[in-house]
């Protein structure tokens, strides 16, 4: 039990400082936040973030105090706190400590103007729900926050509004919020084969690069060459039309991304999925390796045939968009392109689309958990003699976990073509299906919020999180040189180039999460056991005991 | 399908036999480098069952080093051919460092990362490892940057050496004779160390059964810790000799080149050493039958296609390889 050693004496520290240690970084936070001169607008979301907190730690302060009383002499003190109603235990103390908190923040030279008193009201009602309804606030309340994140980030000047992060300093930008979303999709079908069915998967890649090329051949002039010219609800432009090609309505395609990569996942697992563990694991590899390649010599010279133009890729592939039919009955846009609004255009269109696909995603992934053949997936994973004595036919079972992970990898592909207008193959390789597979294990195998968090951390890492650290660093902390510095050294001149290293931080997130806690950080309770007692090595006895 | 490739084999023989007989030589020296690379994998997989995913890059930091004493410690110049004795001696003191270096960076990350998860499901090491070959490909970027490291072109690079004999067009030179004049030895006096010697027989035992080896008083963690270090020292040797032989070595060779050397260890038979060699042989010959024959080959933008798609017929039709034995897992 080497590798818990960690959790296990932090368990075995006393409550105070298991409670202590995070309030103490929040506070940190908050101070940081507060003091530092740059983010001077952004003290009253701190002093919200402040407010929270309190606020929930204040029913066990409120307690305390009664069993204080109890202690000190009042007789009936614990009886008097027990007969409280739960609103009342909870109502109480924030109407007590929110003036304190107004108290210190004015002292700070705050002036508690009106905005943060509405806010700190918001907070409070949000606090009083009932647990019931409470459940829901949260979820509910992220939602909204990421479904109205375009207007915030879309405005200039959007700091004012919105505090810093601190190191980060800057919110991810829409195109990064869209990968996120991107990611977070095929980290949840990875998340079918790897966390509910527990095969390892490694050539993932390969059906994002399915699902772009689908997009690219049904939705572009790709195929004029060949004299093919055909089109159903496309929105291109008249131009790209006339030139020819197969041009589908952006829906369909999605659809069909998704089948073909469905049918290329059984036609790779029916062979392969009867191999057990890192055998599994290796085939999909050379999948992952060998489709890419096939992509870059599939033109001409390599194929004989122009399947994927090679190199330089397949470029431009239409634009999504809803049609005159369905724009002139329900008001929808034509083409994503032609929207020009401040908030509402090309790429916050991209966004929410994006997003409904990613809740589509999620719930077919919950409803499929919790199917007979989600729950054949985890049987199978926990112990696949077992499975296959209780009469899960092991094959189909598997062959299915592998076709609808590879659905919903195929349709995230096609949205990342039509987004990026073009397909290339040097988008799809190796490190893709590694970095994908760590946003599932950081994010929890299995646990489905966890690996969104997972998938949008990481991906915002990837993209922006890593550089806007490394120019924090440079300016803050290193004494940086700009033009003594080598491009393609990781420390010259005196400064940090740490987007070079990415994938060794992914490299080191991986090693410390399998270490230290491997069943990640928002782990599926399930799975957490597995990991805990271990699945195979567990004696028969121990079941009655 | 093997009918074909022999028919193809033959015309390609038949219609330009020099450029057979050269590529013939050259596809052996390569196999020969896999085969020390190989056989690490070969070794690890027998003993913990652990598809060793960082062993690849390891091979990469030996190459590094052989690098860095190649051009600091011995002030190699990449514009000008060293002399000989220089680059012999150049040759072995980096030999020495690189699978005393190796072996331990080994043992290492056995230690750190693949012991405290012996008894965790069976994919936790894999996962792991593949983190680890990310970290050591991104400590080779912080050490010598993104770019690649090149030595000097001298007497043991490809193409380069002076002949030894020759039949007809085709030329044996001496810088095929380095690759096997490092590479047969050290296969030599691993199969002695593996065959004849007690730590040896320690570590099949413990690849056999690891209880029952505990239980003969075999410290298993100690020939665990072993075998990494011969596995690493392997890889050591075979970085330095590709640091020689094709003066160019980058941050990321060592993936692809780990990849092909693993496939020729499934080849072969995972866990079987002869069998590893064998394999490595045929992976080496060929890439270099695809790359070097001109009659209707696939040529080197393929090769990578072509080594995986025999890694996976090899581990869907016949997963034991070529010498192994059958394995439950394959089954």
């Amino acid at each position: 039990m080497g590798r818990l050693s960690v959790s296990a004496q932090w368990r075995d520290w006393p409550l105070v400082v298991r409670r202590a240690v995070p309030a103490i970084l929040i506070v940190a936070l908050v101070l940081a936040g507060v003091w530092s001169d740059k983010l001077r607008r952004s003290s009253e979301v701190y002093t919200v973030i402040a407010a929270v907190l309190v606020f929930f730690l204040a029913r066990s302060a409120y307690k305390g105090f009664w069993l204080g009383l109890e202690r000190a002499g009042v007789r009936d003190a614990r009886d008097r706190w027990q007969r409280q109603s739960p609103l009342r235990q909870r109502a109480v103390p924030p109407l007590v400590i929110a003036p304190l908190v107004i108290l210190v923040a004015w002292a700070g030279g705050l002036a508690p103007d009106l905005s943060l008193i509405v806010l700190l009201a918001i907070t409070y009602l949000l606090y009083l729900l009932p647990r019931r309804v409470r459940r829901f606030a949260l979820p509910l309340t992220v939602l909204g926050l990421v479904v109205a994140y375009p207007y915030f980030i879309q405005q200039a000047d959007y700091h004012r509004f919105l505090f810093n992060l601190p190191v980060f300093s800057a919110f991810p930008s829409m195109d990064t919020m869209v990968s996120m979303i991107i990611f977070a999709m095929m980290a949840i079908g990875l998340n079918m084969v790897v966390g509910y069915a527990g095969l390892l998967d490694l050539g993932y890649v390969a059906f994002y690069a399915i699902g772009a090329y689908t997009a690219a051949w049904l939705a572009s002039p790709h195929f004029a060459a060949y004299g093919i010219s055909f089109d159903l609800g496309s929105v291109a432009e008249k131009g790209i039309l006339q030139v020819g090609g197969i041009h589908l309505t952006i829906w369909l395609v999605l659809l069909a991304a998704g089948l073909l990569a469905a049918v290329v996942g059984v036609i790779i697992g029916l062979p392969t999925l009867r191999l057990r563990g890192d055998y599994l694991a290796i085939v999909t590899l050379g999948f992952g390796e060998i489709l890419p390649q096939v992509a870059r010599n599939g033109d001409k010279d390599g194929l004989g045939f122009n399947l994927t133009n090679g190199p330089p890729g397949i470029n431009p592939v239409d634009p999504p968009g809803f049609g005159h039919w369905l724009s002139s009955h329900l008001g929808l846009p034509v083409s994503y392109l032609r929207e020009q609004g401040t908030y509402v255009n090309f790429v916050s269109l991209m966004y929410w689309t994006a997003l409904g696909l990613l809740l589509i995603t999620a719930f077919c992934s919950i409803r499929l958990r919790d199917s007979r053949l989600g729950r054949a997936w985890i049987a199978i994973r926990e112990d696949e003699t077992a499975a296959a004595a209780m009469g899960i036919p092991l094959m189909r079972t598997k062959t299915w976990a592998y076709a609808s992970g590879a659905f919903f990898g195929g349709i995230a592909g096609a949205w990342f073509a039509t987004i990026k207008t073009g397909v290339f193959p040097d988008d799809f390789f190796f490190n893709i299906s590694i970095l994908i597979l760590s946003m599932v294990i950081l994010g929890g195998m299995g646990n489905i919020w966890g690996v969104i968090a997972g998938a949008a951390f990481l991906e915002y890492l990837n993209l922006e999180g890593i550089a806007n650290f490394n120019g924090w660093m440079n300016g803050h902390v290193l004494v940086c040189d700009p033009s003594k510095q080598n491009p393609s050294s990781v420390i010259s001149g005196g400064c940090l180039n740490a987007p070079l290293v990415t994938f060794g931080i992914y490299g080191a997130i991986i090693v410390l999460v399998m270490l230290l806690r491997p069943q990640g950080l928002f782990p599926e309770q399930r799975r957490k056991l597995e990991f805990e007692t271990g699945v195979h090595d567990t004696p028969i006895q121990d079941e009655s005991a | 399908m093997v009918l074909v490739v022999l028919v193809w084999l033959g015309v390609n023989l038949v219609k330009t036999p020099d450029d057979f007989g050269r590529v013939l030589l050259v596809g052996i020296s390569q196999g020969a480098l896999y085969a020390l690379v190989a056989l690490g994998y070969t070794l690890v997989y027998g003993i913990l069952e652990l598809i060793n995913f960082a062993h690849g890059d390891v091979f990469m930091l030996g190459g590094m080093i052989s690098a860095t004493i190649a051009l600091q410690g011995f002030g190699f110049s990449v514009q000008q051919s060293p002399a000989l004795g220089t680059l012999i001696a150049a040759m072995l003191v980096s030999l020495a460092a690189a699978m005393i270096g190796c072996g331990l960076l080994n043992v290492t990350i056995e230690r750190i990362a693949y012991k405290p998860l012996r008894s965790a499901p069976r994919l936790a090491p894999l996962i792991t490892a593949i983190g680890v070959s990310f970290i050591l490909e991104n400590v080779a970027i912080i050490w010598k940057g993104t770019r690649p490291v090149n030595l000097p072109s001298n007497e043991f690079s490809a193409g380069n050496g002076a002949q030894i004999f020759r039949i007809g067009h085709v030329v044996y030179t001496w810088d095929r004779m380095f690759v096997l004049a490092v590479t047969v030895p050290v296969l030599i006096g691993l199969i002695w160390l593996v065959k004849f010697t007690r730590q040896g027989k320690a570590m099949r035992a413990t690849a056999q059964d690891k209880d029952a080896a505990a239980m003969m008083g075999i410290d298993v963690d100690r020939t665990i810790s072993f075998t990494f270090l011969v596995a690493g020292a392997l890889a050591g040797a075979g970085g330095v000799i590709f640091a020689f032989y094709s003066t160019t070595i980058s941050f990321y060779t060592g993936f692809q080149l780990g990849l092909f050397a693993f496939t020729a260890a499934v080849l072969g038979g995972i866990g079987n050493l002869p069998g590893a060699v064998l394999g490595a042989l045929l992976i080496g010959l060929i890439q270099n039958f695809n790359e070097g024959l001109s009659w209707h080959s696939p040529g080197s933008k393929w090769t990578e296609s072509i080594v995986f798609a025999i890694l996976i017929t090899i581990l869907v039709f016949r997963p034991q390889g070529i010498l192994g034995e059958r394995t439950p897992e394959g089954g």
